[in-house]
């Protein structure tokens, strides 16, 4: 019978839970890494047990932590403890948590600053990690997307890193500035029917796609439209939530924007709003069913000034037309004095059927719903604040 | 010998308790004590100081002798009984935010 992993960070450390198919009865293991935040963890594709983890404070910086038995243990992977510190003719090992800007004069020396928050330019200034996208085919393959906004690949399981610089070179690269939450690369798509081609957001500069493997990059953020910028359709300075995809129709992209749900069918080239009859279309997440490529679950928060649920009611909204109309499903999930957040990195699907639907919030529960969406209930209650839910379905 | 205590959260990163002991070679100072402490314990690079210019972070703070170090030269010597291990050389979270 197949089972259910999920990997929740938090703002004081990472928590694994664990179910059969039922989905009814969870194991709670953790806390990993306590008192650290983990901003993601997620699962290679290819390898179910070989699992990355986002681990920084702002006091000593970034950790990548890996694990390749399924979480029971960790290691950093370019600095194990007890293992040589430089290579047999002396040069330092890989450390998986040095990330560097390409400053390379063939690719990344013009990549100097980028526009601050009063309009002048500011040195790009690495921050963190926010999202860890291993690749669909390898497992010692991962994406990084950074604070202050850059893409990083490793081959290596995470030992190094490279920055694919190409992205930070876009024409739009110095105009792009930070959002409340700081200049973050938050969401990486990867095409299963396509290796070259990928996407990327940023907040809050928009969206991007390469298709050549991240090395050359182009905004794709035609149709939509954010009051909040000097001009509303700019080609950058939308503040892009976060996008997702189903991967059978990966040309479809699906957006939840600081104001807007939005939707494009040609794999980016054009958006159009679809916010349609939800009572807010402010939100983070935004998650497709496992099986169901029209089917779109969104979370609504009242506005940007005030992050949580409108009327204190905390309410899932799916959409079964591939948006404009929504439903609320509020079958197990606080319908009074709920005034909680959902994070951009913290809902996700399994792929059992029915699928099974999950969401962490900032006051610390876990909701899982293992009949698509219809009734919740909370797995944990009394977590820290939940920065990131990723589900993987095992045999 | 040379004693160095760590932040919790570093200690629980390098899996280690309260206190590390350290052999120095040559003038006892920031420079010399932190390459140490990263040599036999790769795991804290980039914790402590940035890995390209080996500044100190910014919420990071040292401490020796009831003396705060962190603005001094990481090149000046540390008090001397710090270098004889009679007192330790304390990295610090700085008190900021909760």
């Amino acid at each position: 019978m197949s089972r259910v992993r999920l990997l929740v960070g938090t703002r004081k450390g990472a928590f694994i839970l664990t179910s059969d198919g039922a989905r009814k009865i969870w194991k709670v293991d953790g806390p990993h890494f306590a008192g650290w935040e983990i901003y993601h963890m997620k699962g290679s594709p290819t390898e179910l047990d070989r699992l990355y983890a986002s681990q920084t404070t702002d006091w000593f910086g970034q950790i990548i932590q890996r694990s390749d038995d399924g979480g029971k243990t960790w290691y950093q992977p370019g600095s194990p403890g007890g293992a040589p510190t430089v290579s047999p003719d002396g040069m330092p090992v890989g450390e998986s948590n040095k990330f560097v800007y390409d400053t390379s004069s063939g690719t990344g020396k013009p990549l100097t600053t980028h526009m601050w928050y009063d309009g002048t330019q500011h040195p790009w200034e690495f921050k963190r990690v926010w999202h860890l996208e291993p690749s669909l085919a390898d497992p010692d393959t991962l994406y990084a997307g950074v604070e202050d906004a850059a893409l990083f690949r490793s081959v290596d399981g995470g030992r190094s890193w490279q920055e694919l610089a190409g992205l930070r070179g876009h024409r739009t690269g110095p105009d792009w500035a930070p959002g409340a939450g700081g200049l973050c690369l938050h969401t990486i798509l990867l095409d299963p029917t396509d290796a070259g081609r990928m996407y990327v957001a940023i907040s809050a500069a928009g969206t991007f796609r390469s298709d050549d493997s991240g090395m050359t990059w182009q905004s794709i953020t035609k149709g939509l439209h954010s009051l909040y910028i000097p001009d509303p359709t700019a080609e950058v300075g939308h503040c892009v939530h976060r996008i997702a995809m189903h991967p059978s129709r990966p040309n479809v992209l699906f957006m939840q924007k600081h104001w807007d749900v939005a939707r494009s069918d040609d794999a980016g080239e054009s958006w159009y709003e679809i916010s349609g009859n939800l009572p807010s279309d402010f939100g983070f997440p935004i998650e497709v069913h496992s099986h169901e490529p029209e089917t779109v679950f969104v979370v609504p928060i009242k506005s940007d000034a005030e992050h949580y649920p409108p009327e204190g009611k905390l309410r899932v909204y799916r959409s079964r037309s591939g948006g404009h109309e929504w439903e609320a499903l509020t079958k197990g999930l606080p319908q009074k004095d709920c005034y909680i957040n959902v994070v951009r990195d913290a809902t996700s699907v399994d792929s059992l059927d029915p699928c099974g639907v999950y969401f962490g919030t900032t006051g610390g529960q876990v909701y899982a719903s293992a009949d698509g969406g219809d009734s919740w209930t909370a797995i944990v209650r009394d977590f820290p604040a939940v920065l990131s839910v990723e589900a993987q379905t095992l045999p | 010998m040379i004693r160095v205590v760590l932040p919790s959260h570093l200690r629980r990163l390098a899996r280690l308790d309260y206190e590390v002991v350290l052999e120095v070679e040559g003038r006892v100072t920031q420079r010399s004590v932190l390459d140490a402490l990263e040599a036999c314990y790769p795991m804290l690079r980039g914790t402590i100081r940035d890995h390209v210019m080996h500044q100190r972070r910014p919420m990071v703070r040292f401490f020796a002798c009831g003396e705060d170090w962190s603005l001094k030269s990481p090149d000046a010597a540390l008090p001397d009984e710090v270098a004889a291990g009679i007192e330790p050389f304390l990295i610090v979270g700085a008190m900021a935010g909760g």
